[in-house]
């Protein structure tokens, strides 16, 4: 891609402070997110996929240890005062949080809750943010919007739920929408009406899509990023990632799934207080060879935009 | 070897306006000695409350259920509690199925205790098998579930489980919270073991893919009722149902979109240690 990244994520650390030692959950990240492009991002449990995305907002909690620089739209993110932060929160880049069941407010109706949103960001009165609310859930594909716009959250279904927290985070209309697992938990017909949604959306929007779920990658993303131990160790286009995959760790999440053989990865990911030295995929990795377990990799470009940080490449 | 004919189980919900809710509606099908049947459905169908009402864990309402020639449905209590060391399951969440104040250790070693088998030093020895047999080591036994990741919980899930030796084997979405390079050991890790033991089972699951790996026969559940049952790969190649095609279409859409001119890439090739720090690519 030729044109400027909307989002620039350079050299981001992120670390907590725990009795046992410092977590690092992200290590020296580099990330470009383009205007209209939905960036995929898998990872499993614990690879820092998550505090990637919330350390984009600024929504850590106070104790991280951050480094580093988020630039977006010639500003730094991390510098930035908080008043100017929150401004850009929700109506510049907004955020589908994990957990649709927790994300929303039990005592309050979903419509309120929408509408709070406009009201806060767009300055809309009561009864035209209330409107707003009611045409935003339609958008997002609620039945009978008029009427759900006055339940409570728990008269809804797990996928209606998504569909709900993505319309309040498309409210203000931002320009990068970051979803958090939004097909989490959800069964395949469910799961299939939200990606559709998702397909919809972006259209005029970036979307970065953290999910560890390699279908859902491949039905949206453009561009994908593979994270591992806090570190990403493979970006490119999802053809190249996901057909002729560079690095070890991505060849072997593709074999484990069911459909592509299910070989699992021996062994498990690294505690993120103990990382290995070298490569920290080289324990687990049946390529790994000599220097692999001594010398830490950087990404090496192994194909036009593809990127993978291995020995095997230097 | 399981014989389930014409099951229903109802829940009534409401206090004053009672609302009778039919999850599952008069089912019926079999399984085989050693098969292992997949149950797949949308969230709400009912698969979970089926694979309960057939171990009795929620009592059905009509039917007849014949597990190893035993009708289990006329069991009283008591032959029903010494009639479940040949039916077990294992859940969704392994974290929560397990007691978080028991060690690994006891956890493995409390179904041997509750039945019974084998003295204090036959059990301990039994557990320490039983541990190495899922795949953790000894010095997992004296851990807490909130120690142990989703994927060992999982593993001391099934070695309880194991150490029963069960004829049958209800499993409800075991992997379905799990990473997919977990998912993957584990499954394999259920597929070796129901083979060793020679279980029958039950799979329940909302993912085609994991199905169509597990079992090979699956049954398609809707609104509490079995739409279609078959052969794996009739069915989902097949589908005759046109529910089951929205499930394999949903499953399916993006692999349309997806570039066909390339075969899938070949798993990554197996090394094998020839001496020490020196590896080879394994030749099948």
């Amino acid at each position: 891609m030729t044109n400027e990244a909307l989002l620039e994520v350079r050299g981001l650390k992120v670390g907590f402070p725990t009795p046992d030692g410092l977590v690092r959950a992200s290590d020296t990240v580099d990330l470009e997110i383009y205007p209209r492009e939905t960036l995929g991002l898998i990872g499993e449990t614990g690879s820092g996929k998550t505090v990637l995305g919330m350390a984009i907002l600024r929504l850590l909690q106070p104790n991280a240890a951050i480094e580093g620089e988020i630039r977006y739209r010639d500003r730094d993110l991390l510098t930035l005062p908080e008043d100017e932060m929150r401004k850009v929160r929700g109506r510049e880049i907004g955020i589908v949080l994990q957990n649709s069941g927790t994300s929303l407010n039990p005592v309050y109706t979903v419509g309120t809750q929408i509408a709070e949103a406009v009201t806060l960001h767009q300055g809309l009165s009561g009864h035209d943010a209330r409107q707003r609310a009611v045409e935003l859930l339609d958008a997002v594909g609620i039945p009978d919007p008029v009427r759900m716009a006055g339940e409570y959250p728990h008269r809804f279904s797990g996928g209606m739920r998504e569909r709900a927290l993505i319309a309040t985070a498309l409210a203000c209309r931002p320009t990068l929408l970051i979803a958090d697992e939004p097909t989490k938990g959800l069964d395949a017909v469910t799961k299939r009406g939200i990606v559709d949604l998702f397909s919809e959306i972006d259209r005029d929007r970036s979307v970065l899509f953290i999910t560890h779920d390699i279908e859902t990658v491949e039905d949206l993303a453009a561009r994908v990023a593979v994270m591992y131990a806090g570190e990403i160790v493979e970006v490119g286009g999802v053809r190249e990632v996901f057909w002729d995959p560079a690095h070890p760790y991505t060849r072997g999440l593709l074999a484990s799934l069911p459909e592509r053989g299910m070989r699992p990865i021996p062994g498990s990911a690294p505690s993120l207080i103990t990382l290995p030295p070298g490569c920290r995929f080289s324990p687990r990795c049946g390529c790994a060879i000599g220097g692999c377990n001594r010398e830490h990799p950087g990404l090496v470009e192994v194909g036009p935009g593809h990127y993978a940080r291995c020995m095997l490449y230097d | 070897m399981i014989e389930v004919t014409d099951l229903e189980t109802n829940f009534s919900t409401g206090f004053i306006h009672r609302r009778v809710v039919r999850a599952v509606d008069g089912v019926s099908f079999w399984i085989e000695e050693g098969e292992t049947l997949g149950l797949v459905g949308e969230s709400g169908c009912g698969k979970t409350t089926l694979g309960r009402s057939i171990l009795r864990l929620i009592e059905p309402d009509r039917g007849r259920i014949v597990v190893d020639g035993t009708d289990v449905t006329a069991l009283s209590r008591s032959e029903l509690r010494r009639f479940r060391p040949r039916m077990q399951m294992i859940f969704q969440d392994a974290y929560a199925s397990l007691n978080p104040r028991m060690r690994v250790s006891e956890s493995v070693a409390e179904p041997l205790k509750i039945h019974r088998m084998g003295s204090r030093a036959d059990i301990d020895r039994k557990v320490r098998e039983l541990i190495e047999e899922v795949g953790l080591n000894e010095e997992h036994l004296n851990r807490r579930p909130y120690e142990l990741s989703g994927g060992q919980n999982q593993r001391v899930a099934l070695a309880r489980v194991l150490a029963l030796k069960p004829k049958f084997l209800v499993a409800d979405e075991p992997t379905s919270a799990l990473d997919v390079s977990v998912q993957a050991q584990i499954l394999n890790l259920i597929r070796d073991l129901g083979r060793d033991y020679r279980m029958t089972c039950l799979y329940i699951s909302h993912d085609l893919g994991v199905t169509r790996a597990m079992s090979s026969r699956v049954a398609v559940m809707l609104e509490g009722r079995i739409v279609e049952i078959g052969r794996t790969a009739d069915v989902f190649d097949r589908p005759c149902h046109s529910y089951t095609q929205r499930l394999v279409d949903a499953a399916l859409a993006g692999r349309a979109r997806a570039p066909p001119e390339r075969p899938p890439l070949p798993a990554a090739p197996t090394m094998v240690e020839v001496r020490s720090g020196h590896w080879v690519e394994e030749t099948v």
